[in-house]
């Protein structure tokens, strides 16, 4: 049976990679060789899986440089012997293969992620028209899952640490598309801030990264056109 | 929302530069078809006022522009915090407009010396 040599980071931000030895299968994921390392070479190895199947989003890191969902790359489809695996990128590394989400996380609190209704219980359920321009638009953004993909992908992020990133304002440009959301305004005040969608270069790496095939980039330039908007005194946010 | 101004400001100074960076090109095929000299060219320069006009608004235009993306591609390339990057930026935004207007103002004839 032939091997792969799998590299994978070990330590903080300070440490380097270690090189294993794992046996080639028919079938087997990035995040296949990551658990059998774990359990059969050492047990020390530290990284994130929860459900294997492409759902929760909890195992992206760095494969070969870019970064995966590690349980939905088939290593054959790498087409090297070679696989490096590294925490995901623009976040500061715990140990081994694990970030720290938290900055992150907060940068999606900072992009006016919270939804907002005047409604309460006592009222009837929205009637939101699935065909209706805006739906499409937010329905078009809204299945991001929080990996964190797109944010380890953005080289602006990696630039500047304020900006927000592509995921915190994927949500924001599906909440202020969202008729139901009363805070439209306070979500566009932030995604319009300073550390907003202005500093976007419309790259597009979030877009190829996106394991899901959601489009940040589009969603960011909608953000733009309205900021601008507003900002001409036309179209309010 | 200081930064999503001057966003503003760079875009829509690139919108407004468009045309006149053709209306640029064109002069400047027009002016050399025939046999480039100085005294050719400022011959022609110097008796429309519609040179000026243009030329003024272009350089103000191109200050504007350059120095804010200069700004930002200090900020993330080099690392330059955001108050130097700022007051770079002015500098450069004054010497832009400096050079620009003497320029225009050679057009017309005029002379520093």
């Amino acid at each position: 049976m032939s091997h792969l040599t799998v590299r994978i980071w070990r330590g903080a931000d300070e440490g380097e990679f270690q090189d294993f030895s794992v046996p080639m299968r028919e079938n087997q994921t990035v995040l296949d060789v990551v658990s059998e390392v774990q359990r059969t070479q050492d047990q020390s190895l530290s990284y994130r899986f929860a459900c294997r199947v492409g759902v929760c989003g909890s195992c992206a890191m760095m494969v070969n440089g870019k970064p995966r969902w590690t349980c939905r790359t088939h290593i054959r489809s790498l087409k090297s012997s070679v696989v490096t695996i590294a925490p995901l990128r623009n976040m500061p590394r715990i140990k081994d293969l694990v970030t720290d989400m938290s900055g992150f996380i907060d940068k999606w609190g900072k992009a006016g992620n919270v939804f907002e209704s005047q409604r309460d219980r006592g009222d009837a359920p929205a009637l939101v028209d699935p065909s209706s321009p805006m739906r499409k638009v937010a329905d078009a953004a809204i299945e991001c899952i929080n990996c964190g993909v797109c944010h380890a992908a953005c080289d602006v992020v990696s630039w500047n640490d304020a900006y927000l990133g592509p995921a915190a304002l994927n949500r924001a440009w599906s909440l202020v598309n969202d008729e139901r959301h009363s805070g439209k305004k306070e979500t566009m005040m932030a995604a319009m801030g300073d550390g907003g969608c202005g500093n976007c270069h419309s790259q597009g790496n979030c877009m190829a990264a996106c394991p899901i095939g959601l489009s940040p980039t589009r969603s960011i330039a909608g953000l733009k056109k309205m900021s601008l908007m507003s900002l001409l005194g036309g179209s309010d946010a | 929302m200081f930064e999503m101004r001057l966003y503003l400001l760079q875009r829509l100074t690139a919108i407004l530069m468009l045309p006149m960076v053709i209306g640029h090109l064109a002069t400047i095929m027009y002016a050399t078809r025939s046999e480039l000299t100085a005294a050719s060219i400022l011959e022609r320069t110097q008796s429309s006022p519609w040179l000026v006009v243009f030329y003024t608004g272009f350089v103000i235009l191109v200050s504007i522009h350059a120095p804010l993306g200069l700004r930002k591609i200090m900020g993330e390339w080099l690392r330059v915090s955001p108050k130097l990057a700022n007051r770079i930026s002015v500098l450069l935004f004054l010497g832009f407009l400096g050079l620009g207007l003497r320029g225009v103002w050679a057009l017309t004839g005029g002379t520093m010396s």
